[in-house]
């Protein structure tokens, strides 16, 4: 079950919840259990990381709150505008790869979800502008996906997501195939993103020091079928930036993260 | 390893030249040699005509020849468009209803596998025989088109449907920005492989119906010339339907290429 929740009063104050999930669970139908039991709550604004091993079912648990996938029992509710006619535009999603159309120019991929909204030409067309200068692409809007490094294919992606100005991002490990250097960039334009835009991010990484390095709160998964193991602040001196990844802070946070997902490895081979 | 990096990227011009000038140079010698052969041994031309008389046959039987082509080329064009519009409109509705799809899918197969050859006799018998011959060429060349529309339709990437699910596209959106552009390179793919099909399918149906008139195509002048004992005007219409079926070729691999140019890999350079 699906709920949407549009009462003004759950939305007032700083503590509204965004998204909210309680005892989800999602089999496949090949009996697989991919999830849960789940309870996960994400205030608005929030920078939370879902973090577990490869196959927890972390992307399903996204895909659930994006309303991709109908969860097999427990209710996923998200928090959205009032009179919000369509479902999804509350919703940013960033897929692990690009995701982009190969046909379309760089501007044509950014408006499609404007497109598929009904939204007027020249409205989108400023809206698409913007949403590119927001990752510094302005100045490929023209060109081809097959023309553009991983880094700035992810850059599209991110800008896409942005275009119909969600208040919750999810992000299902979108920089997981990019080289470290990029990965580091893309970190640091994420953080300066989140703090402009304020939005609710949820984002779903395998890599420890991605996720203490971005976000507010570390939900650490269980092996499948997932459940949270352990749920973590990163606090420290905001705004961050490089100097926060040779921190010993940051290591001191690496090593807890670490050692709350170690059980979830536990049992696996490491090969 | 960098030595040779420089090595094999210089004599890209120079190799693409050789690919067009050796196939040139062989059908030069091949033509050379059959010319030499003919006029050395002294063979009748009943038996076997020289390139020579070929091409004199051609020009001085144009009127007749050119006539026949365009009723082919006519031929295989309406059996061409007809398969085209059929295929992808049939592969369409596949896509939208799975009970369609079981339910013809079948006899699709079975048209496709059963000999055109065997049924042009009896499409000859109860349609019109311009109609006949269109509907073979429309019966060999639908099925490729079928075929690589609902492969197209069904390869469109999971997480781009995923995305046009949240942003609640309706199923026309869907099909319009998503699918079909996605499906577009299966498609041409399909096109040219019909183009040829069509082609051999107006032929067939042409050699079937047997029947004489101004309105005949290329394909009875053969079989008439055949009969006649006209072995070069034989080979004069063979040559003018092999440059025919080289043209469609030809015609449809461009109009694929230009409208793939931009994005696809198929089209791309191997530098890019």
């Amino acid at each position: 079950m699906i709920e949407t929740n549009t009462s003004p009063a759950a939305d007032a104050g700083p503590t509204a919840l965004a998204v909210s999930l309680r005892g989800v669970t999602k089999a496949y139908d090949n009996g697989v259990e991919a999830l849960g039991p789940l309870d996960l709550a994400v205030r608005k604004g929030e920078f939370v990381s879902l973090l577990g091993p490869s196959g927890c079912g972390k992307s399903t648990a996204l895909r659930l709150i994006a309303g991709l996938a109908a969860p097999s029992s427990g209710t996923v509710r998200v928090a959205r505008h009032e009179g919000e006619a369509q479902p999804g535009h509350g919703i940013g999603f960033v897929f692990q790869e690009p995701t982009l159309m190969p046909w379309a120019s760089v501007r044509e991929n950014v408006r499609l979800p404007l497109k598929l909204g009904g939204v007027a030409r020249a409205e989108a067309r400023a809206r698409v502008d913007a949403a590119l200068a927001s990752v510094g692409l302005a100045d490929f809007a023209d060109a081809f996906p097959r023309e553009l490094s991983g880094g700035m294919k992810m850059r599209v992606s991110l800008a896409r997501a942005l275009v119909t100005d969600p208040d919750i991002l999810l992000m299902d490990e979108p920089f997981a195939a990019l080289d470290e250097i990029t990965r580091f960039r893309l970190n640091n334009d994420l953080l300066a993103l989140w703090r402009n835009l304020r939005k609710t991010v949820i984002f779903v990484t395998h890599s420890v020091f991605e996720s203490v390095y971005l976000s507010q709160r570390v939900v650490v998964m269980t092996a499948r079928p997932g459940r949270i193991q352990a749920d973590l602040r990163i606090e420290t001196v905001e705004p961050r930036a490089e100097e926060f990844r040779t921190s010993a802070a940051y290591s001191d946070y690496c090593r807890k993260v670490s050692a709350a997902l170690a059980p979830s490895y536990s049992g696996q081979s490491l090969l | 390893m960098n030595a040779q990096a420089p090595a094999t990227a210089k004599p890209s011009g120079a190799q693409r030249a050789l690919r067009f000038v050796l196939p040139v140079i062989v059908f030069a010698a091949g033509l050379a040699a059959w010319e030499l052969v003919v006029r050395v041994k002294g063979i009748p031309p009943y038996v076997l005509p020289a390139p020579s008389a070929i091409f004199l046959t051609l020009i001085k039987d144009w009127p007749v020849l050119s006539q026949s082509l365009l009723t082919t080329l006519l031929t295989t064009l309406e059996g061409f468009v007809a398969a085209s519009l059929g295929g992808i409109a049939l592969a369409l509705l596949f896509n939208q209803s799975k009970w369609v799809e079981y339910s013809l899918f079948p006899y699709a197969v079975v048209l496709q596998v059963t000999p055109v050859i065997a049924i042009a006799p009896l499409l000859l018998i109860y349609l019109e025989q311009q109609t006949a011959v269109v509907v073979c060429a429309f019966i060999v060349a639908f099925f490729p088109v079928l075929s690589n529309t609902t492969l197209g339709l069904n390869s469109v990437d999971r997480n781009l449907a995923g995305l046009f699910q949240l942003y609640g596209a309706s199923k026309p959106q869907t099909l319009r920005f998503l699918k079909l552009p996605a499906a577009l390179p299966y498609i041409l793919g399909g096109l040219r492989i019909a183009g040829g099909l069509s082609l051999i399918g107006a032929v067939v149906a042409e050699i079937a119906a047997g029947t004489a008139g101004a309105g005949s195509g290329l394909a009875y002048r053969i079989a008439e010339s055949g009969y006649r004992l006209n072995i070069p005007r034989m080979f004069a219409a063979l040559l003018l339907l092999s440059l025919a079926g080289i043209v469609i070729y030809g015609v449809l691999a461009l109009v694929s290429h230009l409208v793939l140019r931009r994005w696809h890999e198929s089209a791309l350079g191997k530098e890019s």
